[in-house]
């Protein structure tokens, strides 16, 4: 399966990026080939709809798992259309939390934060 | 001849000023261009006599004819657009009406249909004509609606725009092509900062501009030297005052009260002459 994870950096041992759309890089993780991608999220420059950039470049690389802090409701419908499945990563480094997602102790996501709460309700536009 | 009254800074009396200015312009237009808090009325107190509806275009995919090619999500720079898996899916309020969506669509499969986000009222209080605008609760653009006022600016009586604060696009939209800028400031390093950026703003758009300083007082030291060096001419001060701040929590105007009156007289006597000088040195 192809898991996406939001990182603050550019390999297995950085944390998770709690924000989802304004992410600094998504590390995808093919668990049954091992094989590891590193891409630059595209949504962070936007001016707005940073989620929704951000969910229609993983969905295009063909993610069924996403691990991440907190995803936005624009975002949030994105990735539901596209039948991702949303994990609780906080706090982890990137590596373990594929592990734990294998393992199954991660919490889904299912429901959306408020808009702008990865930029700490700052207005984005 | 438009005139803007600007700031830089909230809070530092554009309404004050320019609801008082209008008042002493016999037959002028007043136009409230700070459509999110649109407080001029409370002043001026117009009987309005028209409301129209400020709509903006947004996009409509007709189903059956699109054929999921991701092109317009591909063109939108507002991400108000997506494309996964054979979906189209819109955000309305992400868009900013360009219509290129509809320009790409190869199968002409995008519809514009029409979104209320404000409202412009017009009335008059006595001979001076009144119009606002008023952005709905929520909607995070209000430059449509400022452009619609523009319209209303014609050449044949003053307007005074009595624009919204800072200096980003809905007062870049206020204040295009105007005759002139009123800044209004208040001495203190607040007014000082965001008032150094309004006038770049303004001489970037070549608007010949003065400045009144509102709550005067010893203070205006903090200011005085920026308006020295930048020759920029001071037309007014309105004295830091507790009878002022009591009048205008009323929604009273400064010009009804006698001992106030004398200060916007002064601004505007002052403001005749920089006009009638920059008409002159544009010959």
């Amino acid at each position: 399966m192809k898991v996406c994870v939001t990182s603050t950096g550019r390999d297995v041992g950085s944390k998770v990026d709690e924000r989802f759309g304004r992410c600094q890089y998504f590390i995808i993780v093919d668990t049954d080939s091992g094989e590891e991608k590193v891409l630059e999220n595209q949504g962070i420059g936007s001016s707005g709809g940073a989620g929704i950039a951000a969910a229609q470049q993983i969905v295009g690389e063909g993610v069924e798992y996403l691990i991440t802090g907190h995803v936005g409701p624009n975002a949030m419908q994105v990735l539901n259309a596209a039948g991702v499945n949303v994990y609780r990563g906080t706090g982890l480094r990137v590596g373990d939390a594929v592990e734990s997602l294998k393992a199954g102790q991660l919490e889904q996501i299912t429901g959306a934060v408020p808009p702008h709460y990865g930029m700490r309700y700052g207005r984005g536009v | 001849m438009k005139i803007s009254v600007l700031s830089g800074k909230g809070g530092t009396g554009k309404t004050t000023v320019a609801v008082n200015l209008a008042a002493l312009l016999d037959g002028c237009r007043y136009i409230d261009c700070d459509v999110e808090e649109p407080n001029g009325f409370i002043f001026l107190k117009p009987r309005i006599e028209r409301s129209v509806e400020v709509e903006v275009m947004v996009p409509r995919i007709e189903g059956e004819k699109c054929s999921a090619c991701g092109k317009c999500a591909q063109f939108c720079y507002f991400n108000a657009i997506a494309h996964v898996k054979g979906r189209v899916i819109l955000f309305p309020e992400l868009c900013h009406g360009c219509e290129g969506c509809v320009l790409v669509c190869p199968q002409k499969a995008i519809q514009k249909d029409k979104r209320v986000i404000g409202k412009i009222e017009a009335g008059y209080r006595d001979n001076i004509e009144c119009i606002r605008g008023v952005l709905n609760i929520g909607e995070p653009v209000g430059v449509p609606i400022i452009q619609e006022l523009a319209r209303f600016v014609g050449d044949e009586k003053i307007s005074i725009l009595d624009c919204p604060p800072g200096s980003s696009c809905s007062v870049v939209n206020s204040i295009e092509d105007s005759g002139f800028a009123l800044l209004v400031t208040e001495p203190t390093l607040f007014g000082l900062h965001d008032l150094k950026i309004a006038v770049q703003l303004v001489e970037k758009l070549n608007i010949p501009c003065g400045v009144v300083i509102n709550r005067s007082g010893v203070q205006d030291i903090i200011v005085e030297e920026y308006w020295r060096e930048r020759g920029i001419p001071v037309l007014g001060k309105i004295p830091f005052s507790r009878d002022a701040a009591r009048i205008y929590s009323r929604g009273e105007m400064l010009v009804d009260k006698g001992r106030f009156r004398r200060y916007f007289e002064e601004i505007l006597d002052n403001l005749k002459g920089v006009l009638s000088y920059e008409a002159g040195s544009s010959y």
